[in-house]
Formats: C-alpha cells, structure tokens, sequence
C-alpha cells in the first residue's frame, strides 16, 4: 500500500497535484496572516462566496457568445475574480456608510451574492452547453485534476503574490497592527488597504482549484492562527502560516489519495485542523500544555 | 391549496422564522455565527444520518420508522453541532486568546469540512444528497411532502410553528435579549446570565436553521437571517419597529423572490428554456435588493437621499451668495450683468458653473430675482434677503473685529462662512453686544433690519 502510495504520488500527475496544492497553502497561510493582523479573518468566507455568481455570469455570458465556450478557465476565472472584489468592496462600502457593524456586512454580501449564484447556477444547469457538474468543482475543489498547465500558472500567480507581499511587508504589517498611525505618517492606507483585498480575492480564486470555494477560507484562516500559537513576531508568523499551509495540503493531497472516499479538499482542511489543535496545546508561546505546565504550583507554607 | 401560493406561504413563513433570531443575532454583533451555523449544520445532519443507520444496522430501529427519527435526528444532530460550534468559539477566543472572527472562522470551516468529509466517507451507508442539503429544495418539498389532502405542505407548518416559538420567546425575554444587545455590562451588573442568552439564542437559532432547511437548504438561510434584520435596522431607529419591519422585509423578500422567479428567467434566458429558477436562491437576492434600496434611499442616511440633501443645501448657500453679490455690485453702482457677476464669482467664491446656475433658478423661481435682459436685478423681497444677509455678515465682522484682534483681511472669510447659520436670535445679541454699530470694519455700511 505504501509502495502504492508513493508512486501514485511521485507520477507526473501525482507531484503536480502536490506541488500545485502545496503553493496554494502557502500563498494562503501567508496572505491570511495579514487578514488575522487585521482582525477581518471571514473576509476569505465572503470572497469565497461572492465569487460564485461570478462563475456563473462568466459561463453565460461565454455560452451565449459562443456556444460552449463556456467552460475556458480564463473566463471562469475573471468572472470569479470580478466578483469576488466586488464582493469584497461592497463589505467596506457597507461597514463605512452605515450604522451596521463589519460581521453585519459581512453577512449581508455573503448571503446575497450567494444567492445570486444560486439561482444562477439553476440556469446553467438548464443551459444547453450540459450540466454544471464542471462548474460545481469550482465550489468544492478539483485539485485531483490538476495538470502542469494548471501548475503553471498556479506557481506563476503565487510567486507574483509572494513577491508583492516580501515588497511591502513592512507597509502591510503597519497597517495591519496600527492604521491610524500609517495613515498620520502619510502611508497610502486605502492603497494598501486595496493590495490587500486583492491579493485575499488572488489566493481565494486560486484556492478554489484545489479546496474549492467553500473551503478556501479554511486555508486562509486555520494556518496563521495556528501560527500565532508558536510566535510574536511578524515575520516568523507569516513564515509559520504558510508552511502549515503547505504542509497540510501536501499531507493532505497524500492521505486523500489513498481511497476514493476521501475527499481532497475537506481533507486538506482537516489537516489544517489538526496541525492547528497540535499548536493550540504545544506551541511555544500560549500553548495550552506550556501554559499548564507553567501554572504556579502550591505554595509551600 | 395550489402550488403557487403553497411556495409563497412556506417561503414567507420560513423567512419571517429566521428573521427572529437572525435580528438578535445583528444586534449582538454576531452576524457571522448565522453563517457558522447554516455551515455546520451539514455536520450535524450528517452525523444524526449516521446514528440513526447505525442503530437501524443494530437493530434498535424499526426500519419503517426511520424517516421519523431521523427527522428527530436531524433536529438534535444540527442543535448539538450548532451549541457546539459557539462552545468552542467562546473557548478558543476566552481560554485561548484567539481573536474572535478567527476563531469562529476555525471553528466553523473545520466542523464543515468534517461535515463534508463524512458526506463522501459514509456515502455507502448514508445517502445524502449534499445539494439538497446544502441548497433546499423547496420546490419539490412543498408539491410532494403534504399534510393529507389539505395541500399544505409539511414545511410550511413546520416553519410556522418555529416562527411562532420564536416570537414567543422573543417576547418573554425581550428585556434580557435587550440588554445584553445594547448593554450587556448592566445586564450581568442586574444579574441576567449573559451565557443563558447567548446559548439560548444560539439554540433558537440552531433549531430555526434545521427547520428551514428543507426549504431554502443551509447555506441560503444565512441571508434569512441577517439580511431582513439589517434592512430594518437601515430603516427604523426603535427597536419595537425594528422587530416589525424586520419581519415585514422577510415576508416581501419572500413574495418578491417569487414573482422574480417567474418572470427575470423568461425575459433574459428564454432561448434556453429556463423557466424557473431556484427560489431560495432568488430569496437571498430579493432580500438583498430591498437592503440596497434601504442602503441608497432611507429616510435618514441613505446614500442617495443624503446627497441629494447635501446638493441643496450646497445650492441654499450658493443663492445666498448670489444674493450678496448682488446687493454689493449695486452698493459699488456696478452694473450686475452676467459676465461681473461670473467674474465676481470666479475670483472670490469657490462654486462650481453647475451649482451656480442651480442657485440662480432657485432664485428666479423663489422670486428674489429677475433676469432683465443680460442683467440679473433683485426684486423687493429679494433686496431684503440680501440685506438681511449682508446685514449679518457684517456684524460678524465687526464682532470678529471687537473679540478677536484680527487683521482687517482676515474678517471677510469667516463672516463669508458664517453669514449662513446667524439666524435672527443671534442677530438679536449681536446687535445687543457691540451697541447697534452702523459701519463695518472696512467702512462699509450695515443695512438697515426692518
């Protein structure tokens, strides 16, 4: 079974799978800790959702121009990204002109934009062009059928996000621990406060290959706050995030592989999960057992 | 009853049950907990989906009851994993630090990928069809699933009494959930256990979500929950209406949701045959849309409304100002032509050509002033306007002069902006204070009040 294992996983297909997952998890990891920083962690949840009548629109839109057309990636993946920044910006635009409170808003573009693509999932499954089952691995996950391809463009767009993140993390990070203060020093805080929303809606489009859209928020929001378990320090965390990030979608990817009944994508998650109780109870700093083993002890009379 | 007007009846009635505890929900800041618990419940169906097999494989279960308890099931299994999931919360973010949003984002995601796993995992022994669950399916619920020969539909009943045992909890514990929305440090100080409330309305909520799963599926009642809830909030300022207009928007959404149903399809995909599409998805965008409509037209704070409230107030100032450019161009006996007037304006006020030609119809139609031929003229009224107003400034101006030590160049911008809001009890006082005066700092003359 081992021996089976390993050549499932070392075949072409097998390392795309992992290699691809693994940079999504990471991408993530890093991306989220920002998003943890910024106390807005279900900004993931929100762009995951709203991202979905985006698909929808993207493959009528496609389907009408040119008959099946509809499910080119590119155009799937442009309608989600849409979307899910206007998804995203509709929670600001709310949480600033209102009286209602950031989860409210948050909430309400969930709910509606999901809705939305519902009913407009309803259309597509009508559609001549066939049933929406190829659409429907947007929301729950695809990464078994990743090709090279797919890897490509996956390495692309996260070595373009890390790259981004390592060139204004300082920025980044001011904004996220004190914006009244970035802001007084004449930092672009609606700038950077924009480069973040855009890079959450990048990693979320990406995610949705591997653990779909339902679960991306997982993997934005499980591996920082793991991280925080194990340090303080900014640079470290972001560094911790996404190798949890990493780690628990190659670990993952390997475990699904072994049977059909396992999902990838919840599995994935499920790692995450795990690696997150292991650094809840042992991280070095606030872990639950170094807490416990640190209590005072009795005194002695 | 016909088919119609059993899916508006079940949808309404689902909508108003969610909007109770949903309200709560909004006001205490836990509006994503909605969305935890739609998420988890799969978990807990699931789960429920497998105990039952199980006892049914050991034999403790009459296999022709199991529907039943399974429904049963069904209620515990999502009541238990939504209890869960705020217990667990609370935990991570009390004993564990973590920040509040995150830990619920924890929580939740890792309970429904369990959820999801198992869905695939059990598929053998459980069968559950994860669209119905996750997504509804009203339609075939309320034509197939009948209580007798009545034509009602199981859920419309099942969601009515729901909605019944909400409003009557909401009205026994009104003052509790009150407090701890608004003021829950008074409330603990008056000895009201914000955890009773907090869990008690968590399971409510809990309860209110399984019941309206077979009709608009997990996902979807998040937007039943909040969005009515946030509208209402948008609209009313007292929490009495708050709760009735809340449980007004849930029943038009419903409403609205089906009349859109029947007919956007048939308008924008005909050529495909699409007729109807899911309702409970057209809930959550009906229900949207009447949000969007609060956001941009509400009385008080709507964006639209508010701009255009600011656009004339802006315009008011500006007719003012016309109004005393006026009146100085016929102190200095210049001629108020057109062109002095743009000059005028163009040199010493900072007012758009658009806004400008607002204020001067505003004028003409108020009648203080005629356009004669290429010159504007102050009608009677219009001069005593404009007296009034020039009156104004230049008692400020001579009160700024008094107070304040200021050079003669500084006196004309602040009197500019004051002039406005120095209404006639002010005027009154300042008369009173600096002794009647009847010239300006400049030397100008102070108009006359009549």
């Amino acid at each position: 079974m081992t021996g089976e294992l390993f050549s499932t996983l070392t075949s072409y297909n097998g390392l795309m799978v992992l290699l691809g997952t693994a940079l999504l998890g990471l991408s993530a990891g890093v991306v989220g800790s920002f998003m943890l920083l910024r106390k807005r962690s279900l900004v993931g949840d929100v762009v995951g959702h709203a991202a979905v009548p985006g698909i929808a629109i993207a493959y009528i839109l496609s389907e009408m121009s040119v008959a099946g057309s509809g499910k080119s990636l590119p155009g799937l993946i442009t309608g989600a990204f849409v979307a899910g920044l206007v998804g995203a910006l509709t929670t600001l635009a709310i949480d600033r002109t209102t009286r209602l409170k950031a989860d409210a808003a948050l909430a309400i573009v969930l709910a509606t934009f999901y809705g939305a693509g519902v009913a407009l999932f309803g259309v597509v499954q009508k559609s001549p062009g066939g049933s929406a089952a190829g659409l429907k691995n947007y929301l729950n996950g695809m990464a078994a059928s990743l090709v090279w391809d797919d890897v490509k463009l996956f390495a692309i767009v996260a070595a373009c996000l890390l790259i981004v993140v390592l060139l204004t993390f300082k920025e980044l990070t001011l904004l996220c621990f004190d914006t009244d203060f970035a802001a007084a020093q004449g930092w672009p805080t609606v700038m950077l406060e924009s480069l973040l929303t855009l890079l959450v809606v990048a990693v979320t489009i990406l995610g949705m290959q591997s653990v779909g859209l339902i679960l991306v928020v997982a993997t934005l929001v499980i591996p920082p706050t793991a991280a925080r378990f194990w340090t303080d320090d900014m640079r470290r965390m972001v560094l911790i995030a996404g190798a949890i990030g990493a780690t628990s979608a190659v670990v993952g990817v390997a475990i699904s592989s072994t049977g059909q009944k396992l999902a990838t994508g919840p599995v994935i998650v499920l790692c995450d999960a795990a690696l997150f109780i292991g650094s809840l109870l042992f991280g070095r700093k606030n872990g639950l057992w170094w807490d416990w083993k640190a209590r005072p002890k009795e005194a002695v009379v | 009853m016909s088919y119609e007007v059993a899916l508006i009846v079940t949808s309404m009635l689902a909508a108003m049950s969610c909007a109770v505890p949903g309200l709560w929900l909004v006001l205490r800041r836990h509006s994503m907990m909605g969305d935890a618990l739609a998420h988890t419940s799969l978990l807990g169906v699931v789960a429920a989906l497998l105990v039952v097999a199980g006892l049914e494989a050991a034999g403790l279960v009459d296999p022709t009851q199991t529907e039943k308890v399974a429904d049963y099931a069904f209620l515990a299994g999502a009541v238990l994993v939504g209890v869960g999931t705020a217990y667990l919360t609370e935990l991570l973010t009390h004993s564990a630090r973590v920040e509040p949003g995150a830990a619920l984002g924890v929580v939740f995601s890792s309970l429904f990928a369990l959820g999801l796993f198992l869905v695939r995992f059990a598929a053998d022994d459980v069968h559950i069809d994860v669209e119905c669950v996750l997504f509804g399916v009203m339609e075939s619920t309320v034509a197939w699933d009948t209580i007798g020969e009545s034509g009602v539909p199981r859920a419309a009943l099942i969601n009515g009494i729901v909605l019944v045992a909400n409003l009557a909890l909401t009205g026994l514990c009104y003052k509790e959930l009150k407090l701890s929305a608004f003021d829950p440090d008074f409330g603990r100080t008056q000895g009201l256990s914000s955890g009773l409330t907090h869990y008690g309305l968590m399971t409510a909520a809990a309860v209110t979500v399984v019941a309206a799963f077979k009709t608009v599926g997990s996902i979807l009642v998040v937007g039943l929950l909040v969005v009515p809830a946030a509208t209402a909030i948008l609209l009313c300022y007292s929490l009495r209406s708050v709760i009735a207009i809340t449980l007004l928007m849930a029943a038009v959404s419903a409403i609205l949701a089906r009349v859109l149903c029947r007919t956007l399809p048939s308008m924008t995909f005909s050529d495909w045959g699409v007729e109807d599409v899911s309702t409970a998805g057209m809930m959550g965008v009906s229900s949207g849309l009447l949000f969007l409509i609060a956001w941009l037209f509400s009385g008080r704070g709507g964006l639209v409304t508010d701009s255009i409230r600011r656009l004339s107030h802006t315009v008011d100032v500006a007719a003012e100002d016309l109004l005393g450019i006026l009146y100085r161009l016929d102190e200095r006996d210049q001629k108020p032509s057109k062109q002095a007037v743009a000059d005028v304006v163009a040199q010493r006020y900072d007012l758009s050509r658009f806004v400008m030609k607002f204020a001067a119809s505003r004028l003409r139609d108020r009648g203080l002033v005629v356009l004669d031929g290429n010159e504007w003229q102050l009608t009677t009224p219009g001069r005593e306007a404009a007296a009034s107003l020039v009156r104004k400034h230049r008692l400020w101006e001579v009160y700024l002069a008094k107070h304040f030590a200021l050079p003669e160049d500084h006196l004309h911008e602040a009197a500019h902006r004051v002039e406005h809001f120095i209404g006639d009890p002010i005027e009154k006082k300042l008369v009173a204070e600096l002794d009647d005066p009847w010239i300006d700092p400049h030397g100008r003359a102070i108009p006359e009040s009549d």
